[in-house]
């Protein structure tokens, strides 16, 4: 086999080379070559192309997403920001907390349940690179229509992929999104997060520096798996054919990764490491290329020592190999024999492929043949920047010009009753159980709130109490109504759903999922989203800490809704005292913070009833959502309230049942004046939380609401004995005051609607 | 009083944390055991925890049963050592011979995990003898190989001697044969058990805390046997 090496390439300048079906452009081409001074060789070539790939470079978003770094707010609780692995937060005692959301959406259609458990397999290597013990994961899934043939093969094979993966990691998941959209079909949105918790001495960063000192890349050995998948999966759309690059898509080995955190976490506390890159997209090429050029600039590589699955691999395929399980370490070279002895403990294998050196040049041997020698931050830092046309789409107008007024809506209580059970049983409102049962949610022991509660939330500190909350939140049917608001709306939720629970949000993730960049549309849907949320995180002081982009999810000329996925982080003084979702004890005041507005676009009721999708979402006051926030965690450091619950999708009707359903406690509520029962029931206005709150407590929870100025607004009781009053052997929810009648739920027929629904579709 | 209990960690153990705080939490010291380390430390009794040790590649608990540490621990078990293996560890007790029969794939194929009622069935053994006869009990469950099967004979026999110590009420989770969660071998010291009560041993973090009882009855037989003095 003839290798290309770096001579070649001057004494053969105009060989023709295979850059397109690499993905590069042509005019990308030419500038590597500029670089280069030269043509590159095959082997720079691959590590270009992969690095180039929109999926590494951020190339198309990169001008946008600067907003998220000018507009930072101030915050002392910032550690590491944007740019590294993962943004790591100081929450208080010497604990630092790292997290971070990705996607890995392209593979996980192809082959869902490699994709998805892949997916998760990422993240927890980029939040043990950064020091840290992963210690909770969640996962944002997106399907097509519910009904789909095919929406049950991806579904199916992906819950697979992430519970096989993270039970078998022994990482509690608790929690997430499923959400159904038709525009979701042929792009399914698999978005993984991972949280890490370490001591503010443990944070490591990702760079080469120490001159002489070796880099080792351990862990599972390099295969033929993944290559390109970054460039040529990820960074294209999909023909109307389907799927056909399944080679591209890497194969997951979980007890790899569970020896590889441990053995990781092993070598970081001895002190063996200087710097430490995890192995994702782009593989070998990703991992040296970044480390030298965060470091001291240079570092020489001989390629033939790197441990191989398949002996015939090229260097090119080593060099573009997505294989897992694989971490680099820079060390210092005392150190080299110990770092060996903890992996040899793990039954890991290592091998020191690499120097660090000051050439200012990444140089590769194959066999003692140089076959790259390139700047380093040419291929990882200084690639391409496009500042793609953007335009509001010409449908934009019309789409919010049609707005859901005109919807026939219910008109008695009879009918009111019907669109409760109805809206309960609907896919993307009824129970999640099916799904969430799948996976481990207890191991660790330091779970506190999992699905189907507003945030995860676990015990970071067993002694003192110290915890986290984490949600994440997208509806992106506003997000497609008014990609801007639609983003702000996410935040909002998200953060939202952090402070029910009892946690003061922090900081922020996120993880944009949109169509193809070369679409101006889509550019301009990007453009509004960050932009939204960029200045919601200044407004609220919460810093962005890291994401990721996913463009081209996209089949044929149908781009998904703009799904802007948004990660908050909130920390709480003793997780004793969280807020859970279920009311307890009979006589407990049921009230709903906020204000109710006749606000149905982009609900789940117009599309769930309607298959509708127009008008302007709701509306949103950004002070207003913070005053809430404020409420909340007042309102549970002083024990005013014994649950709450965020009011969003599905409306007061949806908060309602399923604080009911989680208690097994009737309660009897009422529609208060002045509003329409159906607007009170199904609205979906922001900035709005039912809280429970004992009777003890009225005076002082008015009296704090007042004195912020926030609509409180009493809508019930928690009553057991309604049921033996109404002679129902069941536990019921009643609403009074719905068109002079009442409507009376038993709770079991809710939970049986409730959790009927996905069974009977995946089941 | 001190009592210790090993933990045993192999490549892929996942619950040796949550197990050794259980130990904690019920007044005892737990002792970290190394796969590899053949030697037990002079500990009281051992756990086995949960996981997926060395993967479950092969068959679960196949190849945990061939590490350094589980010859000490099969010797020490037929010598009366109190063994508790909660989930892998149970498969693992099986893939041993300690215990009869085997746990196969779930008969609905997934992964479950959930809160599942068990009825403590016999409260006679060294893990057990804390909680009432046919006291009934929530603990996690999670598992995707949970399905206890044995031939007949060895049930009926299970069941003749009361070796069946949990059954599962409300619903079996995994298809197990007669609804077993958990038995004991004929000594009552070693005893596997497919639910988890590590799990239920805060009210922060459990369902219940109704797991804890495992772990002081442990404390109470050696105690009663006078190998754990007061």
């Amino acid at each position: 086999m003839s290798v290309d090496k770096v001579q070649d390439a001057l004494t053969n300048p105009n060989q023709e080379q295979p850059f397109a079906e690499l993905g590069l452009k042509q005019d990308e081409y030419e500038s590597i070559r500029e670089i280069l001074g030269r043509r590159p060789t095959s082997s720079e070539l691959a590590m270009y192309s992969v690095m180039w790939s929109e999926h590494c470079s951020y190339k198309s978003s990169k001008v946008h997403l600067r907003q998220f770094g000018e507009k930072a707010p101030h915050s002392d609780a910032l550690l590491v920001g944007i740019g590294e692995n993962a943004g790591v937060v100081d929450i208080g005692d010497g604990w630092a907390v790292t997290f971070k959301v990705e996607s890995h959406n392209h593979p996980s259609y192809v082959e869902p349940y490699q994709g998805a458990a892949t997916g998760v397999g990422g993240i927890v290597r980029d939040i043990i690179s950064m020091g840290a013990r992963p210690v909770a994961i969640m996962d944002p899934l997106r399907f097509g229509d519910p009904t789909h043939p095919d929406t049950r093969r991806v579904l199916t094979g992906i819950v697979s992929g992430v519970g096989g993966y993270g039970n078998c990691l022994g990482l509690p998941n608790i929690g997430g999104e499923i959400v159904f959209d038709a525009s979701y079909q042929g792009n399914p949105l698999v978005n993984a997060l991972c949280v890490g918790t370490m001591r503010h001495a443990d944070i490591h960063l990702a760079k080469a520096t120490g001159i002489g000192n070796s880099v080792i890349l351990y862990g599972a050995r390099t295969g033929g798996d993944g290559i390109g998948g970054v460039s040529v999966l990820a960074s294209e759309t999909f023909d109307a054919d389907g799927p056909a690059k399944r080679p591209s898509v890497q194969v997951g080995d979980p007890f790899m990764e569970k020896l590889l955190i441990e053995c990781t976490l092993e070598v970081l506390h001895a002190g063996l490491v200087e710097g430490i890159q995890d192995l994702g997209g782009a593989g070998i090429s990703c991992a040296t290329s970044e480390l030298a050029s965060n470091g001291e600039g240079g570092m020489h590589v001989w390629l033939d020592r790197v441990l191989l699955r398949d002996s015939t691999l090229s260097p090119e395929e080593i060099l573009m190999s997505e294989s897992q399980e694989r971490m680099c370490a820079v060390v210092e070279p005392k150190q080299v024999d110990a770092f060996l002895a903890v992996c040899k403990k793990w039954d890991i294998e290592a091998v020191v492929i690499g120097e660090v050196n000051d050439s200012g040049r990444l140089t590769v041997d194959w066999h003692g043949e140089q076959i790259v020698d390139v700047p380093p931050r040419s291929v990882a830092h200084d690639g391409p920047v496009y500042n793609r046309p953007l335009a509001r789409p010409d449908w934009q107008d019309a789409r919010q010009a049609n707005v859901p007024d005109d919807l026939p809506r219910p008109k008695s209580a009879n009918e009111i009753r019907e669109t409760f059970m109805t809206m309960i049983a609907t896919p993307n409102l009824a129970a999640k159980t099916w799904v969430t049962s799948q996976y481990d949610r207890y191991v660790m022991g330091n779970t506190v709130l999992a699905q189907p509660e507003d945030s995860g939330m676990i015990r970071v500190d067993e002694e003192s109490g110290l915890g986290v909350a984490v949600s994440t939140d997208c509806n992106a049917r506003f997000a497609a109504l008014d990609p801007y608001r639609g983003a702000q709306l996410a935040y909002a939720e998200s953060y939202r759903n952090v402070a029910v629970t009892g946690a003061v949000p922090l900081a922020v993730t996120n993880c944009l999922n949109f169509g193809s960049p070369e679409d101006p549309s889509v550019m301009w849907q990007f453009e509004q989203a960050v932009t939204g949320l960029a200045d919601a995180c200044l407004q609220m002081n919460t810093p962005v800490t890291g994401g990721n982009v996913s463009f081209y999810n996209q089949t044929g000329d149908v781009a998904i809704h703009p799904t802007p996925v948004v990660g908050v982080l909130g920390v709480i003084d003793d997780v004793d005292r969280r807020t859970p979702m279920a009311w307890a004890e009979d006589g407990e005041l049921i009230y709903v913070l906020g204000e109710t507005k006749d606000e149905l676009a982009g609900s789940e009721w117009a599309h769930a009833i309607h298959n509708h999708l127009g008008g302007l979402p709701p509306g949103l006051d950004l002070n207003k959502e913070k005053t809430l926030a404020e409420i909340l965690v007042a309102g549970s450091r002083d024990g005013m309230f014994s649950a709450a619950h965020d009011v969003s999708d599905g409306g007061i009707a949806q908060s309602l049942a399923e604080m009911a359903m989680k208690s097994n406690i009737g309660a009897r509520t009422w529609i208060p004046d002045g509003i329409d029962p159906f607007v009170f029931l199904w609205s979906e206005s922001a900035t709005r939380a039912i809280v429970v709150v004992a009777r003890s407590e009225e005076m002082r929870f008015t009296a704090m609401c007042e004195a912020r100025e926030f609509a409180a607004t009493r809508i019930g009781v928690v009553d057991s004995q309604l049921a033996n009053e109404i002679g129902s052997p069941d536990q019921v929810l009643q609403i009074d005051g719905v068109y002079a009648q009442s409507v009376v739920l038993p709770i079991g027929e809710l939970r049986e609607a409730s959790e009927a629904t996905l069974p009977a579709l995946f089941g | 009083m001190s009592f210790r209990v090993g933990v045993v960690t192999f490549p892929g153990s996942l619950d040796d944390r949550d197990a050794a705080r259980a130990v904690t939490i019920a007044g005892g010291t737990a002792v970290s055991l190394w796969h590899a380390d053949a030697n037990l430390h002079s500990v009281d009794a051992i756990v086995l925890p949960g996981g997926f040790s060395y993967g479950d590649y092969l068959r679960c608990g196949a190849i945990a049963r061939f590490a350094p540490v589980m010859e000490k621990i099969v010797d020490a078990a037929n010598g009366g050592l109190p063994v508790l293996g909660i989930c892998n560890g149970f498969q693992i007790l099986c893939e041993s011979h300690l215990l009869p029969g085997a746990l196969t794939r779930n008969d609905h194929l997934h992964f479950i995990c959930r809160d599942q009622k068990l009825k403590i069935e016999n409260n006679n053994t060294a893990w057990t003898v804390d909680y009432e006869l046919g006291q009934e009990i929530v603990v996690p469950l999670k598992n995707g190989e949970g399905g206890y099967v044995a031939d007949d004979y060895t049930l009926d026999q299970l069941e003749g001697e009361g070796l069946v110590i949990a059954r599962y009420l409300d619903g079996n989770p995994n298809g197990s044969r007669r609804d077993i969660a958990g038995i004991s071998n004929q000594a009552g010291n070693v005893v596997g058990l497919m639910p988890h009560p590590e799990h239920a041993v805060e009210a922060l973090t459990g369902p219940t805390t109704d797991g804890l009882g495992f772990f002081t009855s442990v404390l109470t037989s050696l105690v009663k046997n006078g190998q754990v003095a007061v």
